[in-house]
């Protein structure tokens, strides 16, 4: 055990390359995920066609797959990627698929009344979607982006595959340098895991903010001065 | 209140309109702009004050079913209407066709001397698109059942958005103009409160101001005490009757509230299976009504 942990400026920079993954990932997808989750709600059937071949199609082909095409396959015919770029990009348009249908999910579950409120007051469609339907959606969509957070974090490690220094790769190196093949594995479990906190613990602080802008979870100063103002009057 | 003497039997079309198949795609005559105006009874109005309504020949279905079948009705530049009658008779849908919340599906809409649901293009109408439809709410406004407040603002941004965003005002008016009608409506100690922290009574009250603030000239409203505990109605129903007193608006308005039916509105239309069984000034209605349809739905809302 204290082999594997003497090694820890290699488990360091393992971590760091998987966090940093992680966060190019979930930037890069939350991108087709706004486009093609918006798109998934369109009126026009060709909008809608493009969510859905994007979604069917980064969704039903493995990640791993997916990256290999990338990294080994796509050279052949002369489009070269870094490995950090292969990983990101395969992981951020699989990841996004799934946001995809969490942002179409969101919007189309805000009541249609607030639709119809912004109509009355005159807004226009694209500032019925940015001022009133897509700040209500985010309160829904958080939860589930969430999951897809860690998702795509332990979905990291399969970069370890296509030569990228990650934890996974890093800690197969310790254990072929040390032979401590349970305790390098148990020492990885516990790094993945506490990422794995800590972007939860961001996402619930992120879900507080929604909540209490939307008013489902007001804060103590607000209900206070609502109850402190005497007999609600009609 | 201005002076308007609402007919009791509507003016039929004039006789130079399309013929009674119009359909919307019905070509409009092209030299008579001025022909195609309302039939507003009274002297006519300046060209700022509230318009006046027309349907004419209007259709709606929901799948099979047809809500309105070939609906005639006038509304006067200024004037107060209650639509009354059994709910599925087609009166909230007529306000959301006004509110372009729904198309037409055959005939058209006028609003002042101008098509709701159609645009002219080659001298025919043809269906309204969003800018279309962008210009002709400009003139709109409605208050709805559930008040519809957007939860994701304050009270002062759920009054000053959209005067910001659409109508272009400054912060600063948006903001004066919030503070006015909130004093109107008597929740300026609730400006910076949420919709949530917000009795039902004091939610459609922000609503109603929210309407005002993009001084529409129609009034839509949709049923709007219905939601409301017993207790808090009064208090809605009096602002209204306010506006009512205090503005120029042309108002239509759904409710199931007899009393306040009669305090605000200058003519009752009675709606059953999406046509107008019977109409008239609202003491006439409520309480000499000529159809035993009307007599059965006022005796059953009454009793209720």
């Amino acid at each position: 055990m204290s082999d594997v942990l003497d090694a820890y400026p290699q488990l360091l920079r393992g971590t760091w390359t998987t966090v940093q993954l992680t966060v190019y990932g979930a930037a890069l997808a939350l991108v087709p995920a706004l486009v093609f989750g918006l798109a998934g709600t369109s009126r026009h059937t060709a909008v809608r066609a493009l969510n859905r071949v994007y979604v069917e199609f980064f969704r039903g082909t493995a990640t791993l797959v997916l990256m290999y095409w990338l990294f080994y396959a796509l050279p052949l015919v002369g489009f070269r990627f870094t490995p950090v770029a292969a990983a990101v990009l395969s992981l951020g348009l699989n990841v996004g698929a799934y946001g995809a249908e969490v942002v179409r999910g969101a919007v189309n579950a805000v009541p249609r009344a607030q639709y119809e409120a912004a109509v009355a007051l005159n807004f226009t469609p694209w500032q019925r979607m940015l001022r009133v339907t897509l700040p209500q959606a985010v309160a829904l969509m958080l939860p589930p982006f969430g999951n897809l957070l860690i998702e795509l974090m332990k979905g990291t490690a399969l970069v370890s595959l296509i030569t990228i220094g990650d934890l996974t790769f890093n800690a197969q190196r310790i254990r072929a340098a040390t032979g401590e093949t349970a305790a390098t594995f148990l020492v990885i479990l516990v790094v993945y895991f506490a990422i794995a906190q800590m972007l939860q613990l961001a996402v619930r602080y992120a879900e507080r903010r929604v909540d209490r802008m939307l008013g489902r979870r007001p804060d103590r100063r607000a209900a206070a001065a609502a109850s402190g103002a005497g007999a609600v009057k009609a | 209140m201005p002076p308007i003497d609402p007919p009791v039997d509507p003016p039929v079309d004039p006789p130079a309109d399309p013929p009674a198949d119009l359909a919307p795609s019905a070509s409009v005559p092209e030299e008579s702009p001025e022909g195609r105006r309302l039939p507003a009874p009274g002297p006519a109005r300046p060209a700022d004050g509230a318009p006046g309504i027309r349907f004419e020949k209007v259709v709606k279905r929901f799948g099979r079913n047809v809500v309105l079948r070939e609906l005639d009705f006038t509304v006067a530049p200024g004037e107060r209407v209650t639509l009354i009658g059994p709910s599925g008779s087609g009166k909230t849908t007529i306000l959301r066709l006004l509110m372009t919340l729904e198309r037409v599906d055959g005939g058209v809409i006028w609003v002042g001397d101008r098509p709701l649901s159609h645009m002219p293009r080659g001298g025919r109408l043809v269906p309204a698109g969003e800018r279309h439809l962008h210009e002709m709410r400009k003139q709109i406004g409605m208050v709805f059942q559930q008040f519809n407040l957007f939860p994701n603002m304050n009270v002062l941004r759920n009054l000053t958005e959209a005067p910001v965003r659409v109508l272009g005002l400054s912060r600063d008016e948006a903001v004066e103009r919030a503070r006015r009608l909130l004093d109107m409506v008597g929740l300026a100690d609730k400006i910076d409160a949420h919709p949530s922290q917000l009795s039902g009574g004091q939610q459609q009250r922000v609503a109603i101001a929210r309407a005002l603030a993009m001084e529409p000239k129609v009034l839509l409203l949709d049923e709007v005490t219905s939601a409301l505990d017993p207790e808090l109605v009064v208090g809605v129903q009096d602002l209204l009757r306010d506006i009512a007193r205090d503005s120029d608006l042309t108002m239509l308005c759904v409710t199931h509230e007899m009393n306040f039916a009669r305090d605000i509105s200058d003519r009752v239309l009675m709606f059953d299976r999406g046509r107008i069984v019977e109409e008239g000034p609202p003491e006439r209605i409520f309480e000499a009504p000529a159809e035993q349809r009307t007599r059965d739905f006022l005796h059953a809302v009454l009793a209720s």
